[in-house]
Parts: C-alpha cells; sequence; structure tokens
C-alpha cells in the first residue's frame, strides 16, 4: 500500500524526523488559511501516488495569499501527468501546503531504507546525488550509492548512521543532526513496517540544518493487519476501481493496458504465466488474476464480474490447475456466474488436476457454450483467435 | 532416491487448525509418516488420530519428529519457524502465506549458524513421488516416482510442469517449491546443488519468475557446477514494472528482476530455457533423450 507524501511526513515527524512544518488542503479556501498559518511563501504540492510531480507542474512556489488561492485553485482538479503515471495521469484532489525552504546554497541527497532480498535484511541507502531519479545514478555509477545492512537484532547502529553521513561528506558540525535524523527514519520504518520508506531530497541548508523535504513510503501489505492506523491512510482514489473491488473478496487483479483477453487463474505463477502463452499465442491479456488456492464458487463469480467489468475484454480465458480448488468446485462456479452474470463474451476453459473430468461434464452438460482446452497452449490459441485475432 | 523428504521423514505438523489437519491427512494418506501435530494448549489430546503435543520441543521428545511443516497463520508464522528450529528440528517447511517481512527477517537472521533448513514460506512444500511422502499441500496424484528433480517459487505452475511431465511418462526424483515471498530459506541455488549431488536426479527443472536476483545466482552455480542438463522457465515476461504480481517477491522494481535478464542469464549458462510454459515436459524429454 502507498500513502501521499503528507501521510508520509507525519510517520517520520512522529519518529523525530525534521520535516518542514505543512498542511493538507482539499480546497482553496483550506489552501489559503494553511498559507498564512505557515507564512508566506508556501510551497503548493499536488498529492498524488506517483513521482515526478515537479516536472509536471505539480509543485509551485506561492509568495502571497492570492497567488495561494491563484495556484490551489488551478491544480486542484487537474489531471497531472508525470512519468510514473501513465499517460492518462492522475487527478489531483489534495495538496500539501508547506513553508517554503531556503535552497539558496543547500544540498539536496538522497535516503532510503528497505528490505534488500539478497542479504535477507533492511538496509539503509544513502546518496550525495539526491533530488534526481535514484535509478539512473543507480545505472550510471553505482558507488554512488553508500549501503549499510542492518542486523535486526541490533537495529541501525550509531556508527553505521556515522559512516553513512561521512560517506556522504557532510561537515562535521552536521553529522550528528544528519546520525539522529537517519537513526528517526529507521524508527519510522519499523514502527509502521514499511517495505520502503524514502527521502529524496534529503536537504541540508546552507545553515547547517537538516529536513526530509520528500518523503515516500510503501507499506508491507502483510503487516497491515498490525497498523490499522496505517491503514486508514489508504486513499481509494489513487487506486484502480476495479482493483479496489477485487480486493474486497481477496481476489489479486491487476489491470493490463492494451489487451483484450481476461483471464482468471489459480495462483500467481499460473496466472503470470497465462498471460505470457497469451502473448505467445499471439494476442494481448487484459490482466492478472489470481483467484488464490482455496477459491469457492462465488469468489469465481466475483472474479467473472470483475473480468467483464473492464470493457476492453472481448474473451474470457479461465486456467484452472485442481489441488486444494477442485475443478468440479470451478465448474459450478463457472456455469452460475455466466448463467447469472448473462456473460455474453466467449469463454475458453482449461482445467487439470482434481475432478478433472467431473467439472468437464459439468460445462458440457450445462447447455452454455464453452470452449473447452486440454493444454495451456491450445487454450491460449482458441482464446486469442475468439478475442478478435491476433494484434 | 530423493532430496530433503524421503522414508527417513518424521513429520510434525505446526497449527493443527481446519487447514492443517486437512493437509495433515493429505500427508498421510499419500504414504508420509505424520507423527503427530503441535497446538499450544491441546497436548495430550489427539485429532483425526494423530497426536497432538503443547510445543514442538514435545513433538521432537516423544515422537522423534525430525521434520516440521508449518500451517500456523500469518502473525504466528515467524514464531514458529523460531521454535521448530530451537527444538533442533533440521527441515522446517513453511506454507503460510502473507508473514510481514520483518518478521521473516528477524526469523531468517535467528537460523543463521543453526543446522535448520528453512523450506518456504509461502510455498507449496516437497514431495519425493518415489518415497511416497509428501510434505505439503500440492496433489499428490499428479507426481510419479522418476529421474527429474522440479523446483520452483509457484505452486499452481510447479503443478502444470509435473502435470506435463507425468503425462509423458516422466517421472519426479523431488519436486521442491521454494515460495513466492521476498525472504525465503531455501533459494533456487540451494535447491539446485541438492539436486545436482542427488544420484537419482538425472534432469532439473527451474522454474522462476520475476522479481529479485536469485535465478541469476543460481544460473552461475549451473555453470560453474551443474552438468545435469536443466530446463527453465521464467513466468512474468508479460508482467508491467512496479506492479506485484500476486506473490511478495514477484515484482520488477528499479527496472531490474525483469524475465529477459533472468532467461538471458540462464541461457548464459547453459540452461535451456522454454518461453511457453506448455513446452517444459517437451524440453525435459528431449534434454533425457527419449
Amino acid at each position: 500500500m502507498k500513502i501521499h507524501e503528507y501521510q508520509g511526513k507525519a510517520i517520520l515527524a512522529s519518529a523525530g524526523v525534521p520535516v518542514p512544518k505543512g498542511k493538507v488542503a482539499f480546497t482553496v479556501d483550506e489552501a489559503v488559511a494553511a498559507g498564512k498559518e505557515l507564512g508566506f511563501p508556501v510551497v503548493v504540492k499536488a498529492q498524488i501516488h506517483a513521482g515526478g510531480r515537479g516536472k509536471g507542474g505539480g509543485v509551485k512556489l506561492a509568495k502571497s495569499a492570492e497567488e495561494c488561492a491563484q495556484i490551489a485553485g488551478k491544480m486542484l482538479g487537474m489531471t497531472l501527468v508525470t512519468h510514473q503515471t501513465g499517460p492518462e495521469g492522475r487527478v489531483v484532489k489534495r495538496l500539501l501546503i508547506e513553508q517554503g525552504m531556503d535552497l539558496d546554497g543547500a544540498k539536496e541527497m538522497y535516503l532510503a531504507v528497505l528490505v534488500d532480498r539478497a542479504s535477507g535484511a533492511p538496509v539503509f541507502m544513502a546518496s550525495a546525488q539526491g533530488g534526481m531519479d535514484i535509478e539512473e545514478v543507480a545505472a550510471k555509477d553505482p558507488k554512488a550509492i553508500l549501503k549499510e545492512v542492518i542486523d535486526p537484532a541490533v537495529g541501525f547502529a550509531g556508527f553505521q548512521a556515522r559512516k553513512l553521513a561521512f560517506g556522504l561528506g557532510l561537515p562535521a558540525a552536521v553529522v550528528p543532526k544528519a546520525v539522529a535524523l537517519m537513526q528517526g527514519v529507521y524508527r519510522a520504518f519499523e514502527n509502521v513496517d514499511a517495505s520502503l520508506l524514502e527521502i529524496n531530497p534529503f536537504l541540508i541548508t546552507k545553515a547547517g540544518e537538516v529536513f526530509a523535504l520528500d518523503a515516500k513510503v510503501n507499506f508491507d501489505d502483510n503487516a497491515l493487519y498490525r497498523h490499522p492506523d496505517c491503514e486508514a491512510m489508504r486513499d481509494l482514489d489513487e487506486e484502480s476501481p476495479l482493483e479496489v473491488e477485487a480486493s474486497k473478496y481477496s481476489l489479486n487483479y491487476i489491470k493490463l493496458d492494451g489487451g483484450n483477453v481476461g483471464c482468471m487463474v489459480n495462483g500467481a505463477g499460473l496466472a503470470m504465466a497465462t498471460m505470457d502463452i497469451i502473448k505467445l499465442a499471439g494476442g494481448s491479456p487484459a490482466n492478472f488474476l489470481d483467484v488464490g488456492g482455496g477459491a469457492n464458487a462465488d469468489q469465481i463469480k466475483n472474479a467473472f464480474r470483475i473480468l467483464l467489468a473492464d470493457p476492453d475484454v472481448k474473451a474470457v480465458l479461465i486456467n484452472i490447475f485442481g489441488g486444494i480448488l477442485r475443478c468440479d468446485v470451478l465448474a459450478e462456479g463457472v456455469i452460475a456466474a455466466v448463467k447469472e452474470l448473462h456473460v455474453n463474451v466467449p469463454v475458453v476453459v482449461r482445467m487439470k488436476g482434481n475432478n478433472e473430468d467431473q467439472g468437464k461434464e459439468m460445462l458440457n452438460g450445462s447447455g452454455l457454450a464453452f470452449t473447452t482446452a486440454d493444454d495451456m497452449m491450445e487454450a491460449a490459441k482458441k482464446v486469442v483467435a475468439v478475442a478478435g485475432g491476433a494484434r | 532416491m530423493s532430496v530433503l523428504c524421503g522414508k527417513d521423514t518424521r513429520l510434525v505438523v505446526q497449527g493443527m487448525g481446519k487447514h492443517g489437519t486437512f493437509h495433515a491427512k493429505g500427508c498421510r494418506d499419500y504414504g508420509t509418516n505424520v507423527v503427530g501435530g503441535v497446538t499450544p494448549g491441546k497436548g495430550g489430546t489427539t485429532v483425526e488420530g494423530f497426536p497432538l503435543f503443547d510445543t514442538v520441543g514435545e513433538a521432537v521428545e516423544k515422537a522423534g519428529a525430525n521434520t516440521s511443516v508449518i500451517f500456523v497463520p500469518p502473525p504466528g508464522a515467524a514464531d514458529a519457524i523460531m521454535e521448530a528450529a530451537d527444538a533442533g528440528i533440521p527441515l522446517i517447511v513453511c506454507i503460510t502465506e502473507g508473514i510481514p517481512v520483518l518478521d521473516m527477517v528477524k526469523a531468517a537472521q535467528y537460523l543463521k549458524g543453526k543446522k535448520t533448513r528453512l523450506v518456504g514460506p509461502n510455498c507449496p512444500g516437497i514431495i519425493s513421488p518415489g518415497e511416497r511422502c509428501k510434505i505439503g499441500i500440492m496433489p499428490g496424484h499428479i507426481h510419479m516416482g522418476g529421474p527429474v528433480g522440479v523446483v520452483s517459487r509457484s505452486g499452481t505452475l510447479t503443478y502444470e510442469a509435473v502435470g506435463q511431465l507425468t503425462a509423458l511418462g516422466i517421472g519426479q526424483s523431488s519436486c521442491l517449491g521454494i515460495g513466492g515471498d521476498p525472504i525465503i530459506g531455501t533459494n533456487h541455488t540451494d535447491a539446485l546443488r541438492l539436486f545436482n549431488e542427488d544420484p537419482a536426479t538425472e534432469a532439473i527443472v527451474m522454474i522462476g519468475e520475476i522479481g529479485g536476483s536469485a535465478e541469476e545466482e543460481a544460473a552461475e552455480y549451473v555453470k560453474a557446477h551443474v552438468k545435469k542438463p536443466v530446463i527453465g522457465f521464467i513466468a512474468g515476461q508479460t508482467a508491467p514494472p512496479g506492479r506485484r504480481m500476486g506473490h511478495a517477491g514477484a515484482i520488477i522494481s528499479g527496472g531490474k528482476g525483469t524475465a529477459d535478464e533472468k532467461m538471458k542469464a540462464m541461457r548464459d549458462a547453459g540452461i535451456r530455457v522454454v518461453k511457453s510454459p506448455a513446452e517444459i515436459g517437451q524440453a525435459v524429454k528431449e534434454a533425457l533423450g527419449r
């Protein structure tokens, strides 16, 4: 789960990390009131779950109440397109009104904590090249990124923070402040079970003060159950409506751009492989959908409903390998869904495993026009053909 | 012959709830020697003929358990892993899906320096069909004994590959599901090493997916050490970057962990990589010269 910058900064602030003073605003009036309270100039920042907002016109300086009103009026409701939003962009519904920082002579650096798969532990990363795309830095000059692997039993040790601070070339007088900030960042990471906490830029002012000028926090979805306060920060407007709907039924659905073959599969690996084989057969998958290992007839029905709510879907491929989920249970769910939802696109079913023959008999005897297939490639070819051929 | 599980396995099931009991029966029906279950507070009672114990230590002491399979729900699963390791269990298979990653970080750290091997979490388990031993949730009847070792990060995709092999009359030595989480106990390289050293395994199927760099590291190992034919497939060739594809570990982040990179590393190591998941069985058949 992702959250907005202002929410991320609140999490940082509660862990003792210095952040610029700011307030969230949903309306122009709120934006102006926040600006007056903070004192001008203020920075008006569009709140969407995507980076690259500055380049897209989502971060502006307001020197007066009038200017603040004008900028907020334009920004609220605008569709902001950045390199992370895709061409359709995101509608701005919230603004962060923030105290303007004196950037004259300031340095912008980069800090992040994430769980590193290779070392099986959290890693604190720092780079003197902040304010830009860290992926580019990593690609061009991997040595410019300093890393400290954190022993989970010990936590982020003081010496590790000092190594990073000195490694960034910070003046001795600033190091203790930077160390305190970094330790706060790690506390915040642990406090909320984040999967990624990124500060870009990490600001060092000319006067030697340190701030987290931006904050990106991604949560470990598996740990949200123990952080109801974080879960409450979820902004459904930032998520695809079909994906939100799917999550209500414990279905894992991801819409893919440009596809026309809807697919329903059990298991994430097989679901990915099914997308791959649709492509190999000359078609294009419209989604990823994993109904899970123990899906029941009701979940199958809801999965169908979500698939069909996507207007791009011209045909559906169901690929199930029956382990815990038996093929007869699947067939029952599919037949009920097709009848109840008046499905009018072709449906290709391929099922293997437990009670396979029984499931096939049920489909064939249902009086409905299913196409069945024995192996994955045959199924993929059939569904691509009925979806309107290769594209 | 087989790897990790076989005739000597004495299995204890941690978490004898509805789910755990169901699969304990499934394992016993397949032929596994299930010596009991652990549910704190239910020690001394039985369920479905399985004696229950309060702690894993008790199951080791009284029933001689040497392998554990974990069905404990996510909030307690990492703790269950550590309990089994503390009891001296040499092989732990964790089926549980959805364990918080920072819990797994701690459990993985706890296992360091101990002789315990962890398989999973978020995996289907291990099966050695020739020895009628299954530790996990896979459908036993699709397997048959034979010379092919299978290692995979996914559940049903493994069944798919096994189904193809069995349909072609090619059996399996062992099938090892290593799990789809970012932090797992036994990785691709560990599994390849086991199969490489197992005299009964003549060919290896390696099924990976997008995310991380475990497949690339395994490819290095294959290049340096493995003479047996290895057949590979990577799921997620069409997955968009930045989206988590069901498994917590299946995500292309920062342009890293793509299927293309993995397939290239595997081909460079001499692995026969198939682009289509429907061709895994056929590729094994050709590699075995049948």
